[in-house]
């Protein structure tokens, strides 16, 4: 177990270079001068020429990159020894704000939409799911089936906007938009119960798409699992239908859900755009829409670490939760 | 009283295309500790007529009538919740293939105890210990240490050892087997089948064993069931049946038997295909394919009579008693070669 961690670890390092390796040569492909944008339109050509100084980008990418890299490791190499620092992202071009910060402080909004979303969807697709395996074909089937193509078909923007104009606005039953922090209230709202509250219709939203693809993915699944032999052998044995389903079909039919789950969680941690511009909510996604627009490098790097690292822990979680979950993985 | 006595069992299913009459009209009896031995090729009926006495059909699209009484009681017509008391703990179920018989997420130890507490109320320790007993009986080695072990851990023939304790574990009256050997290599075979006897002296329980190998038939059968396309063909004890076997289709098989003492060019085969069940020929449903067909065969469907001088060897054939004698006797003699 020990071993298969530090495998995993060590990989997880070698794909994290190559993530931000990439995401830095496209920001150079790209033909943009981001030292105009910082020094402005109007800027004559040796302040825009100083910008660019200051900024390193008159260096070549590849020192560029390592300076990044020295900047994220947690050890300096300046001094006459190696000495211990906190690791940075660097400055935005534009605000230069630390990128740090900034991703502090998108990091838990995206964090409260993607995982209150994901417990909002289990809570959808699990029901509906098992139910319309026990009873295919039946009224409840189809009318999940119809819930399906709508929540696949309907745009999350599209969405959000019809929620937040017809409960929002019409009936003011919740907040518009905005976010409102869980546990320090520093700006106008805050605490656990107006975070909820400004949350509702942003999970609604974010879930529904997932919501119609688990639940035919656990449809599937249970119907699968319950054509399965040994399905037919806990019947034999004499179990009532409730303990076959609960110990024998069900235990089998979530695994690849499991999968599937953690990786859905993991992705949509690197921002969940429409559903973050739809209500205002300064998350990891709209952050890096406008890092994009203001060709800041540094906060896209930011983001890119930030969703990296997201991928990465949550496809571990699901590797070692699935160690614990299915026997037949253990021990290999 | 017989333990158990099905009387003309159908069981038919609603397909798009049609209905499916997978049995019918089934009837046979099988005695206390007493081992039937049902056989037919793929098809046939023999699974789904274990299946249905057991109720695993799924319940929509079968229709099921006749009768099935075990003890005395009717399982096609008791309440599920009596069926659920009885499967499992009177009547058991081994089946075809243990390799994916048994849930691959809990341990074999749980599947064990999970069977043994459905029906007993004890503890999980006690259940633990007969579950132990069990697996010792089946010749698990080391069972305290593999009981905790999951079924991928086990290759293809301990599964099924596993598979038996499971069915054992309730020391059940009946057992059914459906073709319990016949996904295992021949050595696993031989050693399942040699344990399959022994636990039944031991427990006394009756089997009816399912397969397509009248090697196996002879080796652990009292009496036997001749199934072809959906009913029963020829019926008797083992003696009866490979002494004197009186239908062509049970001639056809026991010459596809590869044999040791004679020395023939090649095994005889039945010719054709197994007929459609959607919708079976008309008369006797070998016809097509029996090298003794007469005009009468493809009119009247025969009955199923006793011989004249064995009134519990049953057949249903239209050839005439003679014929049938020449020919059992010419078969036997390992001359049948030519004959098809």
């Amino acid at each position: 177990m020990f071993r298969y961690l530090v495998r995993r670890i060590l990989w997880a390092f070698v794909l994290f270079i190559a993530v931000t390796m990439v995401s830095y040569i496209i920001f150079f492909l790209v033909p943009a001068e981001p030292a105009r944008l910082v020094a402005g339109p109007q800027a004559p050509p040796d302040a825009v020429e100083r910008a660019r100084k200051f900024l390193h980008l008159d260096e070549p990418i590849w020192k560029q990159y390592l300076r990044f890299l020295h900047s994220l490791s947690p050890v300096t190499f300046e001094g006459a020894r190696p000495e211990v620092k906190t690791p940075s992202l660097g400055r935005s071009f534009a605000t230069r704000q630390e990128v740090n910060h900034i991703v502090k402080a998108a990091a838990p909004v995206t964090i409260s939409l993607v995982i209150g979303g994901a417990i909002l969807w289990m809570l959808i697709a699990l029901p509906i799911g098992i139910l319309s395996a026990l009873r295919p074909r039946s009224l409840l089937d189809r009318g999940a089936m119809v819930f399906v193509l709508i929540g696949i078909s309907a745009h999350p923007v599209w969405l959000g906007l019809l929620l937040s104009y017809f409960i929002g606005y019409k009936l003011g039953l919740t907040p518009l938009g905005g976010y409102c922090d869980l546990v320090n209230p520093s700006t106008a709202c805050g605490g656990p119960v107006q975070w909820a509250h400004a949350m509702i219709l942003p999970w609604i939203t974010f879930a529904i798409l997932f919501a119609a693809l688990y639940v035919r993915m656990i449809r599937a699944n249970v119907l699968e699992a319950m054509n399965e032999d040994y399905v037919r052998t806990a019947r034999a044995k004499g179990a009532s239908e409730a303990v076959v389903m609960r110990s024998h079909v069900l235990r089998n039919a979530m695994l690849p859900v499991v999968t599937m789950l953690g990786m859905d969680i993991g992705l949509a941690m690197g921002g969940a755009i429409f559903t973050e511009s739809v209500f205002g909510l300064p998350g990891i996604g709209q952050t890096a829409v406008k890092a994009l627009e203001g060709f800041d490098l540094p906060t896209v790097q930011g983001i890119v670490v930030f969703a990296t690292i997201a991928i990465i822990v949550f496809n571990l979680a699901v590797d070692l939760l699935y160690a614990v979950i299915d026997p037949r993985i253990r021990l290999s | 009283m017989s333990l158990l006595e099905v009387r003309d069992l159908k069981t038919h299913f609603r397909t798009d295309d049609g209905i499916v009459k997978a049995v019918d009209g089934v009837s046979f009896t099988v005695d206390k500790g007493q081992t039937l031995g049902i056989v037919g090729e793929s098809g046939s009926g023999k699974s789904v007529t274990c299946l249905t006495i057991m109720g695993l059909n799924s319940k929509k699209n079968t229709i099921t009538t006749g009768e099935a009484k075990f003890n005395g009681e009717d399982l096609l017509r008791m309440p599920s919740k009596r069926l659920r008391q009885i499967r499992g703990n009177d009547m058991a179920m081994i089946f075809q293939d243990p390799m994916t018989s048994l849930n691959p997420v809990h341990s074999i130890g749980r599947q064990l105890v999970e069977a043994i507490q459905l029906h007993r109320d004890i503890s999980k320790r006690q259940a633990k210990n007969r579950a132990l007993d069990l697996l010792k009986a089946v010749g698990i080695p080391r069972a305290e240490r593999r009981i905790d072990d999951y079924p991928h851990q086990f290759s293809g023939g301990m599964r099924q050892r596993v598979m038996i304790a499971m069915a054992l574990v309730n020391d059940p009256d009946l057992l059914i087997a459906d073709e319990p050997t016949t996904a295992l290599d021949v050595t696993t075979q031989a050693q399942i089948l040699e344990l399959m006897n022994r636990l039944q002296s031991e427990f006394g329980s009756a089997i009816i064993m399912i397969t397509h190998d009248l090697g196996v038939i002879a080796e652990i059968a009292d009496e036997v069931v001749v199934m072809y396309a959906a009913r029963v063909a020829e019926k008797g004890t083992v003696d009866q049946l490979f002494k004197r076997p009186h239908h062509p289709y049970t001639w056809g098989l026991l010459g596809s038997l590869p044999r040791l003492d004679a020395d023939l060019e090649r095994l005889v085969q039945i010719q054709g295909q197994p007929p459609s069940l959607l919708n079976p020929p008309r008369g006797c449903r070998f016809n097509p394919r029996c090298p003794y067909v007469m005009s009468v065969c493809k009119e009247k469907e025969p009955e199923l009579l006793p011989l004249s001088d064995e009134p519990e060897h049953l057949q249903a054939c239209h050839l005439d008693e003679q014929t049938k004698e020449r020919e059992a006797a010419k078969l036997i003699a390992g001359t049948l070669a030519e004959a098809s």
